[in-house]
C-alpha cells in the first residue's frame, strides 16, 4: 500500500492559521494602543464603546439578526419566495414524519435527564470517600472528553450486527448469543432503537452528572450526617432523607442542563443512524429539511419550535443561578 | 443498595452480628454497584481503543475479546486512516490539521473580544450599562439552530438593504473558508463568554481599579496588569470549554467548512465515514482515537479546569 500525505496541499492551512493568530495579535495590540492613547475620564462613551463594540457587532451580525431572520423564515415557503402563514407550523405538528420526530424528542427529553442523573447520583453516593474515589469519577467523566462523534462510533461498534451464523463482532450481540438469543440489527428497529441511541447520551452526560453531585454530597454539613447517623439512620434512610434534601439544588442544576443539551442534541443521531429507521430529533430534522431537502421554511420553523422549548428553562436556570449568587 | 431493608438500629456503631452484616453487606453491594458501573463506562471505549490495533480481517471477523486467546496487534490501521492513499481511506492527517487550524482561532477570538466586552461592562461607567449586560446574557437562549441559515447566507450573498449592498458576498474559496468557521464560532461562543468572565471580573474589589486610576493608568493598563492576571483561572476554563466544543462541534462545521479535506475538521470526517462506510471498521476504530487524543491530554493534564469548564458551560449550544 502506497502512503499519501501531500505538504504541498497543506501549507496553505497553516499559512491561513498564521493569518488568523497574527490578525489576533494585530487585533489585541491595537485595542490596547487604543486604549493607552485616549485619556482617562471619569464617565467616556469612547473606552467603553471601543472595548465593546466588537463583541456587539458580532454578536448582531451572528444571532441577534439571525434569529430574527429565522423567525420571518418561519412563515415564508421553502425556497422563502412567498409567505406562507402558519403552514410550517401546522406541517409540524400534523404530518406523521414531523410528529415521530416531536416524538422522539419527547422521548429524549424524558428520558436522559432522569437517567443521567439517576447514574450520577448512584455512582456518586457509592464512590464517595471510598480509597478509588478520584480514579473513580475520572473513569466515568471521560467520555465528556470524547466528541459526541466519536461516542457514536464507539456505540456503534457495540452494537455491531452480524448474521446469526457467523461470529459476533459487537459486544451486545456477543451477549445476547451467549445467553442463547438470536443477534439483533439494534438501530434499524423503532421504536427501541431510540432508546440505544439514548443510552449513548447518558454514558457520555453521566460523569457531568457525578462530579456535580459529588461535589453537593461532600458539601453536605459534617454535623447534619453526625446527627443523623447518632439518631441510628441507616444507609438508605441516610440517603433519602439527609443527602437527597441537601443537595437539591445540584440536582435541579444536572436536571436543567441535561434537558436543555437534550434538546438540542444531534450530533449522536446524525452520526448513528442519520435520523433514518424513525430515530430522528427536532435538531436532526432542522439540519435535514434546512440543508438538505432544500426546505429553508420547514427547518426554520423547527428551530423556533426548539428556541420555544428551550427559553423557558434556560430563564429557570438562570434566575435559579442568581438566587444561589445572592443567597 | 435494595437489598437491605429500611430499618432500624439503634446505635451508631452495630453492636448486634446482624448489624455488623447488614453494614458489611450494604458496603459490599456499594462496590459492586460502583464496579459494574465502572465497567459499563469504560468497556466500550477500551473495545473500540483494542480494535484499533488489530488487524483488518480479525476485527471484521471476531470480537475484539477474541484477543485474549489470539493477540495480534498492528499499527497498520493507524498509517492507512491517518495517510491512506486510496479515496476510501480516511485521509485522517489532513483533518487533523484543518481541526487544528479551526480550533486555535475559534479560541483566541472569543477569549479576547469577551475579555475586552467583559471588563466595559464592568469597569467603565456608561448609561445602559446593565441593559447591554442583560441584552447579552439573554443571547444565550438561543440554539444555533436559529442562527445557522441566516448566517451562511450573510456569507454566501452578503447584506443587502432595499437593493443596496451594505456588505457584497465574501466569496471566500479554499484555505480562506477557515475564516468564516472561525466567525461562527466566534459568534456563538461570545454570550457565554460575557457571561463568565464577566462574572468573575465584577466580583475584583473595586479600590484596586481606584488606586491604579489614581496612579494615572490608562484602560489599557489596568486591564494587563491588575486585571488579567487576577481573572486568569476564568479564562483558562472558559478558553479550556471552548477548545472541546469546538474540538468536538460537528454541526457547524458541517455547515461553514464544506465537506471536503481543504477545510473540514476531522469531526466532518469521521460523521462521513461512519455514513458511508460504516462497515470499515479498521478505519472508524482508528480513526475515532485518532481525534480523542488530543481532547483526552488537555482532559488528563488539567482536569481541574476542565471540569470547572464543564460546568460553567454547560448551558452553551
Amino acid at each position: 500500500m502506497d502512503f499519501f500525505f501531500d505538504f504541498a496541499a497543506e501549507a496553505p492551512k497553516l499559512i491561513q492559521l498564521l493569518i488568523g493568530v497574527v490578525a489576533f495579535l494585530a487585533f489585541v495590540g491595537l485595542m490596547l494602543l487604543l486604549l493607552d492613547r485616549a485619556p482617562m475620564k471619569e464617565r467616556s462613551w469612547g473606552h467603553s464603546l471601543l472595548l465593546l463594540g466588537p463583541a456587539l457587532v458580532l454578536l448582531t451580525i451572528g444571532l441577534v439578526v439571525p434569529g430574527i431572520r429565522t423567525t420571518m423564515l418561519s412563515f415564508m415557503s421553502g425556497d422563502s419566495s412567498q409567505f406562507v402563514g402558519f403552514d410550517n407550523y401546522a406541517w409540524m405538528f400534523t404530518q406523521p414524519e414531523a410528529i415521530t420526530v416531536l416524538r422522539n424528542t419527547l422521548i429524549w427529553v424524558l428520558l436522559v435527564p432522569l437517567l443521567v442523573t439517576a447514574i450520577g447520583l448512584v455512582y456518586a453516593v457509592v464512590v464517595d470517600k471510598s480509597r478509588f474515589e478520584s480514579i473513580a469519577k475520572s473513569l466515568v467523566f471521560l467520555p465528556m472528553a470524547i466528541s459526541f462523534v466519536g461516542a457514536g462510533i464507539i456505540w456503534r461498534f457495540v452494537y455491531a450486527y452480524r448474521p446469526e451464523e457467523a461470529d459476533q463482532i459487537g459486544l451486545l450481540n456477543q451477549f445476547v448469543v451467549w445467553l442463547g438469543g438470536e443477534p439483533q440489527q439494534w438501530l434499524q428497529s423503532a421504536p427501541t432503537n431510540t432508546l440505544f441511541l439514548i443510552v449513548v447520551m447518558v454514558w457520555i452526560q453521566a460523569g457531568f452528572a457525578t462530579v456535580v453531585l459529588s461535589a453537593a454530597i461532600k458539601g453536605i454539613p459534617a454535623e447534619i450526617v453526625e446527627a443523623a447517623r447518632l439518631d441510628g439512620a441507616t444507609p438508605l434512610q441516610m440517603f433519602f432523607r439527609v443527602t437527597l434534601p441537601s443537595i437539591r439544588p445540584a440536582l435541579v442544576v444536572v436536571l436543567v442542563t441535561q434537558s436543555i443539551g437534550t434538546l438540542k442534541l444531534f450530533d449522536i443521531v446524525r452520526t448513528m443512524t442519520g435520523g433514518q429507521f424513525d430515530t430522528s430529533v427536532i435538531a436532526n430534522e432542522m439540519y435535514n429539511q434546512a440543508f438538505r431537502y432544500g426546505e429553508a421554511g420547514k427547518g426554520a420553523a423547527l428551530a423556533v419550535f426548539l428556541f420555544v422549548l428551550v427559553t423557558p428553562i434556560v430563564v429557570y436556570q438562570i434566575r435559579s443561578l442568581r438566587q444561589r449568587r445572592e443567597a | 443498595m435494595t437489598t437491605i431493608a429500611p430499618s432500624i438500629a439503634k446505635t451508631a456503631q452495630p453492636k448486634t452480628a446482624a448489624g455488623r452484616v447488614r453494614k458489611r453487606l450494604s458496603g459490599r453491594v456499594a462496590s459492586l454497584v460502583a464496579v459494574v458501573i465502572a465497567l459499563l463506562w469504560t468497556t466500550p471505549t477500551f473495545g473500540l481503543f483494542l480494535s484499533s490495533f488489530r488487524p483488518e480481517d480479525d476485527i471484521k471477523q471476531t470480537g475484539w475479546w477474541t484477543f485474549f486467546t489470539n493477540p495480534q496487534l498492528t499499527l497498520e490501521n493507524y498509517r492507512e486512516v491517518l495517510f491512506g492513499s486510496s479515496s476510501s481511506s480516511g485521509r485522517l492527517a489532513s483533518f487533523l490539521i484543518n481541526s487544528v487550524v479551526i480550533t486555535i482561532p475559534s479560541v483566541l477570538f472569543p477569549l479576547a473580544l469577551a475579555t475586552f466586552a467583559a471588563y466595559a461592562l464592568s469597569w467603565t461607567r456608561f448609561r445602559g450599562r446593565d441593559w447591554v449586560y442583560i441584552g447579552i446574557f439573554a443571547l444565550q437562549v438561543v440554539p444555533l439552530q436559529m442562527a445557522l441559515v441566516p448566517l451562511l447566507s450573510f456569507f454566501s450573498q452578503g447584506v443587502e438593504v432595499f437593493g443596496i449592498t451594505l456588505m457584497p458576498a465574501w466569496n471566500l474559496e479554499g484555505s480562506a473558508q477557515f475564516i468564516q468557521v472561525w466567525f461562527a464560532h466566534t459568534c456563538f461562543a461570545l454570550p457565554l463568554g460575557v457571561f463568565l468572565i464577566h462574572n468573575f471580573m465584577s466580583e475584583l474589589p473595586g479600590e484596586l481599579m481606584e488606586a491604579a486610576r489614581v496612579d494615572g493608568a490608562t484602560h489599557g493598563t489596568i486591564l494587563r496588569k491588575v486585571v488579567l492576571p487576577l481573572v486568569a483561572p476564568a479564562l483558562a476554563a472558559f478558553g479550556i470549554f471552548q477548545f472541546l466544543w469546538v474540538w468536538n462541534d460537528l454541526l457547524v462545521a458541517l455547515i461553514f467548512s464544506g465537506g471536503t479535506a481543504e477545510t473540514a475538521p476531522m469531526t466532518v470526517r469521521l460523521a462521513q465515514m461512519a455514513g458511508t462506510r460504516g462497515n470499515e471498521w479498521q478505519r472508524l476504530t482508528s480513526g475515532a482515537f485518532v481525534s480523542m487524543i488530543i481532547p483526552l491530554i488537555v482532559f488528563l493534564s488539567m482536569q481541574r479546569y476542565f471540569v470547572r469548564g464543564l460546568l460553567a458551560g454547560s448551558v452553551k449550544g
